[in-house]
């Protein structure tokens, strides 16, 4: 009798073990987000988290997502990371720059679980990172802005003195400078992401200063509104901030997740998935030009069309020649930046009026 | 403008949050009551007043509204600390964080279902500037003019707080209560009265003062619009010694020096901006160090000597 009960508990327990791993199989791919905003900051964080719509919209039953917002870099990061990886997540997105080391920590903890990281450059088996040359399409405003300016001067509101945001002054310069060489782009720091009042006192200061158009490398549309409320104009960054704030946003350069997360996520589904470093541009759809404003004449657009196919053809935006501030030619005619030195560019191209801090 | 009329007027906007929020502080930490919460406070009042402003398209009554919440929290913190006799510094800590969190809950969940129930990226009505053109132009003095009617309130309200705090027997009555609470209860002042009385006042001008940011300085809401403002805040309170007259130069200083650093960095400097952000901390520390160093100095400055503690008559 014993030996009956004994063998029936061994069967139980055979089947309870085997059971939940049937049923694993059709259970949903668990995809997780950690944001480092709020997905209202219409910047940013909403782009992602458009992206992650886009996802689910994608697959719809077959992957389930989740996220989380306001993450703040260090220890909390790494916490919340590892609390997904726990809780049998199958894919995690890091998406600010600040997750890069707790994310790699955490993956060498889970190597089961796949880490993906924006904005990075650590990598691992399984830890991929990701970004876009947002750049090229910085570049396209800067024709826009390079055409419209009357006073020849445009302000340039910018958080941190880091190669991500240089490489995009850079690029909008010579953006400007292809069209308009006598334009000069004035650069302020305001040494923070995210704080509205900040972003708007330095905008309201470029624009005392003389400029009469306003870009900027910021989360939020504090300096848009600010440069409309003086009747002046600007150019958006990472959402299509003519929609918040109306025609005096020329264009924005606009991120594109959601092709990049449905290709991802696709990999892992069909098992293909590998550790990678993509870094995309226009052609991969991860960076874009926005809708124009009605304000841009219908000449300037054709400009603009004209350079994006060139880029979308392979030309590189830092293609030679070019000249650092001081007017000597750092990169000859027909020489390209190469991508090594793009990724940690620290000065200025000629025509910025600043100092990389 | 020139470059002088135009670097007062920013610095005078800026300035006029922290202003009205530093006197509000300096009065509710004369009655021996210190608030930290100054930063949810300001978070508090500036939603509440953007959405009642948005719903309503009054903007009287967004001010109304945001008074009367700074008030509550301020409640909270003067029930907490003098009734329950709280710990002030943790009282007030969780009040900021409560404020800072509850703020952000209730952006994402009271706007229009057209947006998403978010109150990020809207639009309402906003207190512009009163000044007509001609007064605009005149060199400095234009400077004052060209600003809305929450900084003309403040340049009645500076004279103000200050008369009352040092010509009238309620502010005497304030300062004992501050100074002195066993005295001042041996005098007849009804010490927990006063406390709640000026802790509630203190409040409603705080979120007075972060309403002035999301209606006026950078009209709409956006999650924690203050930015460590509050903190700024309370090291004005020290680095104007607990004077409101003083409190106008330090908040003018504070809020000027982004003002200047940008305008600085705009015309091609070579100040690293980090050098400049540091310096109204340097000029706190000072204030701190001295006062630490030369007792009679702290003496003569005011600095509320039962700041901080609480008191029943019984205790000894």
């Amino acid at each position: 009798m014993k030996k009956i009960i004994l063998g029936l508990v061994a069967m139980l327990m055979v089947v309870s073990l085997v059971l939940p791993a049937t049923a694993q199989a059709k259970k949903p791919l668990k995809v997780a987000f950690v944001y480092i905003g709020p997905p209202g900051d219409l910047g940013w964080t909403y782009e992602h988290e458009r992206g992650r719509l886009a996802v689910q919209k994608y697959f719809g039953d077959k992957i389930e997502t989740k996220y989380v917002e306001n993450v703040p870099e260090g220890p909390d990061a790494e916490r919340i990371i590892r609390q997904y990886a726990i809780q049998g997540f199958d894919v995690i997105f890091a998406t600010s720059f600040g997750y890069m080391d707790p994310t790699y920590a955490v993956a060498q903890e889970f190597p089961n679980v796949i880490f993906e990281h924006c904005s990075g450059y650590k990598t691992a088996p399984n830890m991929a990172t990701y970004f876009g040359r947002i750049e090229e399409a910085r570049y396209l405003t800067g024709i826009i802005a390079g055409r419209m300016t009357k006073s020849n001067k445009i302000g340039y509101v910018a958080a941190f003195g880091i190669p991500e945001v240089v490489r995009g002054i850079n690029g909008f310069t010579l953006g400007v400078r292809s069209v308009n060489p006598n334009a000069k782009v004035q650069v302020v720091w305001t040494n923070t992401w995210y704080d509205p009042v900040k972003e708007r006192e330095a905008a309201v200061a470029l624009l005392d200063a003389g400029c009469d158009i306003i870009a900027q490398h910021q989360d939020t549309t504090e300096p848009q509104k600010a440069a409309q409320e003086r009747g002046k104009l600007s150019i958006g960054y990472d959402s299509d901030m003519g929609k918040f704030v109306g025609d005096t946003v020329l264009a924005s350069a606009v991120w594109d997740w959601g092709t990049y997360y449905i290709a991802t996520i696709q990999n892992v589904l069909n098992g293909t998935w590998k550790t990678h470093a993509f870094w995309g541009g226009l052609k991969d759809n991860i960076a874009g030009l926005s809708a124009l404003s009605p304000r841009v004449p219908a000449s300037v657009k054709k400009e603009v069309e004209g350079a994006q196919k060139k880029i979308m053809s392979g030309w590189s935006i830092f293609t030679g020649p070019i000249k650092d501030q001081s007017g000597k030619v750092v990169y000859k005619s027909g020489e390209v930046i190469p991508d090594d030195k793009q990724l940690s560019m620290d000065w200025f191209v000629e025509g910025v009026v600043g100092k990389v801090q | 403008m020139d470059f002088l009329t135009s670097v007062l007027t920013i610095t005078i906007r800026a300035g006029t949050s922290l202003t009205i929020a530093t006197i509000g502080e300096i009065l509710t930490e004369r009655s021996g009551i210190l608030n930290l919460g100054v930063e949810g406070i300001m978070l508090m009042g500036a939603l509440s007043a953007f959405a009642t402003v948005f719903y309503s398209h009054s903007i009287v009554l967004g001010f109304l509204v945001a008074v009367c919440i700074g008030g509550l929290l301020a409640l909270l913190h003067a029930f907490l600390t003098t009734t329950m006799r709280a710990n002030q510094v943790v009282s007030g800590l969780s009040i900021t964080l409560f404020g800072t969190g509850f703020s952000s809950f209730l952006g994402q969940r009271l706007g229009p279902a057209t947006n998403n129930f978010r109150l990020v990226g809207l639009r309402a009505e906003r207190i512009a500037p009163l000044a007509p053109d001609w007064a605009k132009n005149i060199p400095i003095l234009g400077a004052f003019l060209n600003q809305d009617i929450m900084t003309y309130a403040v340049y009645l309200l500076i004279p103000l707080a200050w008369f009352f705090l040092y010509k009238t027997r309620p502010g005497l009555w304030l300062r004992s209560v501050g100074e002195d609470p066993q005295t001042a209860d041996a005098m007849g002042i009804n010490v927990a009265k006063t406390r709640y009385f000026y802790t509630i006042i203190g409040g409603m001008l705080i979120a007075l003062g972060g309403a002035h940011l999301s209606l006026s300085y950078t009209p709409g809401w956006s999650e924690n619009i203050t930015g460590g403002r509050g903190w700024i805040v309370i090291a004005l309170v020290i680095f104007s010694m607990w004077n409101p007259a003083r409190a106008v130069w330090g908040a003018l200083l504070f809020g000027g020096i982004n003002a200047v650093q940008f305008r600085l960095q705009a015309s091609g400097t070579s100040i690293p901006a980090n050098f400049l952000n540091m310096l109204p901390y340097v000029g706190t520390i000072v204030v701190l160090v001295l006062m630490t160093w030369w007792e009679a100095l702290s003496k003569k400055v005011g600095a509320p000597a039962a700041l901080g503690t609480s008191y029943m008559r019984e205790d000894k």
